[in-house]
């Protein structure tokens, strides 16, 4: 990108009340920005599949059977009124019927943790699950390297990701824009912007794939060490999962953003690079009126 | 004014994004479970390429993490077969084994056949190893048995051999047109590990019949499906398809990965 510089305003026949259409996203941004859409979404709904096959998660090396390490679990059982779906938390337990544990219809329960709806293949098939997951799971990896590379070269990760302490001190100021949803449309990301997009790539993004291999007993072999890190494997496997439930609130507040800020301005600085800023914001060369 | 988000453009936007979220819970990506569908076959390529990417970054001889025995802190959980009924395996059962023997046969200079008390005579190896379902459950136990690869040696393994097949004797599965037999296939590597031992001791006692008595074979860097119960015969091969349905294994063929390490 070009740097700003005073010299370089263009004088333009605009209205004040219009910002200037700004190259903002790189090829490399948004090609890996849809592949990562379509990596998550099967692999979410694939692990859903996988973790059905076993749905509960354990802190330590194993799953206690006689012994209790256990902080979630999701199953069914008979009641009075029929199956009842049955979610227990930290040994609280909560009545999940419909959602988690038991759902579909009255005369036609389902008795998965997570429901069809929400699980690739729709019915149960953890041979299936996996192999869709893992395929998604390598695309997911190749595309971090290679946004990583590009985006290291580009200056996307210096000037977008990597929060400096002018934007630390700016999240007060930021929070309270959010807050009012008054949004600041300019060359870079904004304060809490960058502070997402640095939990997502250098914190989620690598530790949902340290703890999916972690869970592999090939790479166990490889870097036992890895065992270590994470406190076990099946903590490991609890990682991963918490780390899915991160990433799926990432997502849920990334849309509402993006419906927030201007979807039509969002989506096309997604699709084309191009990002119509806010009024005001300085012109340099290369913008589009 | 723009930029200014009036409520009924919030709403109307909301709703546009929330009906995405709806379509995505269907079953439109059900064709994947078919097993002969060609976007499925490109997807388990993945699958090959993690077993070659693991066999490098592995070191053939790295071992598989194993426990003090303050972590056998429970019974190994017995899952699959528990109680084969086969004719074959009953009658062994009620002599106690006591005609048992194991074969390995196939592409090998000369058949081996071992009976129960000659493997127990073999030096023993015992590790305390932790058991990976693929369901993704764990248990750690303490396994004891003899290492397979110096039994591969006694046969004397042809050069052109590639895999060996473990036929196990429990009927995992009853169909109207008979058993479906147990069987599991592993490369040499996994075969010659120091650590996959022909298992005939859990947890300091006679492996129970729940575990796979009387032999039961451990590949520790894979998967619970790839620790064959019952375990009679170790036929040496060139190609798994002649095997089930040519994946290389009972549950393999019902589209698990056959390399299972992870």
């Amino acid at each position: 990108m070009t740097a700003i510089s005073e010299g370089n305003v263009t004088a333009s026949g605009q209205t004040a009340s219009k910002g200037p259409l700004i190259y903002r996203q790189s090829i490399w941004t948004r090609v890996t920005h849809w592949i990562w859409a379509i990596c998550l979404f099967f692999l979410l709904l694939t692990g859903l599949q996988i973790f059905n096959a076993h749905p509960a998660l354990y802190i330590g090396q194993q799953s206690g059977f006689e012994f209790k390490n256990s902080i979630l679990e999701i199953g069914a059982f008979n009641s009075d009124i029929g199956p009842r779906g049955r979610t227990t938390i930290f040994g609280q337990s909560f009545d999940t019927t419909g959602v988690l544990g038991v759902s579909g219809t009255a005369d036609r329960p389902s008795f998965t943790a997570f429901p069809g709806a929400v699980t690739i293949p729709s019915y149960r098939d953890l041979g299936t699950g996996r192999v869709v997951h893992f395929f998604f799971g390598w695309i997911f990896v190749a595309t971090l390297f290679i946004w990583f590379l590009a985006s290291f070269i580009n200056g996307h990760i210096r000037r977008d990701i990597l929060p400096g302490p002018k934007d630390i001190k700016g999240v007060p100021r930021d929070v309270v824009d959010h807050a009012t949803l008054r949004f600041k449309h300019s060359r870079t990301y904004g304060p809490l912007q960058k502070l997402a997009y640095f939990a997502v790539f250098f914190v989620l993004f690598p530790l949902i794939i340290a703890t999916g291999l972690t869970m592999s007993p090939g790479m166990n072999a490889a870097a036992p060490w890895m065992l270590d890190l994470f406190g076990g494997r099946q903590t490991a496997r609890t990682i991963h999962f918490i780390t899915m439930l991160l990433l799926v609130t990432f997502f849920i507040v990334h849309i509402i953003m993006v419906v927030a800020a201007g979807p039509f301005n969002e989506l096309r600085s997604m699709i084309t690079g191009w990002y119509r800023a806010s009024p005001g914001t300085p012109r340099v060369k290369g913008d589009k009126p | 004014m723009k930029g200014i988000i009036t409520r009924r453009n919030f709403l109307r936007s909301s709703a546009v994004a929330g009906s995405g979220l709806i379509l995505a819970g269907c079953d439109q990506f059900d064709f994947l479970g078919q097993r002969d569908n060609g976007v499925r076959k490109v997807m388990e390529q993945a699958n090959v390429l993690t077993y070659q990417v693991q066999r490098r970054l592995v070191g053939a001889q790295a071992l598989a993490r194993e426990y003090s025995p303050s972590e056998i802190r429970q019974g190994q959980r017995p899952n699959g077969s528990t109680d084969p009924t086969t004719p074959e395996y009953m009658f062994l059962r009620q002599q106690n084994f006591a005609n048992y023997k194991l074969t390995v046969k196939g592409m090998v200079e000369r058949e081996v056949s071992l009976s129960l008390d000659e493997l127990r005579n073999m030096p023993a190896r015992s590790q305390i190893t932790r058991h990976d379902c693929v369901e993704g459950w764990s248990c750690i136990a303490k396994w004891t048995g003899t290492q397979l690869g110096p039994i591969l040696d006694m046969a004397g393994v042809k050069s052109t051999a590639r895999f060996c097949v473990y036929h196990c004797y429990d009927n995992i599965q009853k169909t109207l047109a008979g058993d479906i037999l147990y069987y599991t296939s592993s490369d040499l590597i996994d075969a010659y590990h120091p650590q996959t031992i022909l298992s005939y001791g859990l947890n300091d006692q006679v492996l129970p019949v729940a575990n796979g008595a009387p032999i039961r074979l451990r590949i520790e860097r894979a998967l619970g499906y790839k620790q064959p119960k019952y375990l009679h015969t170790i036929e040496l091969v060139d190609d798994l398809s002649p095997f089930g349905l040519g994946k290389g294994g009972y549950w393999e063929d019902t589209g698990y990965d056959w390399y299972g390490g992870i």
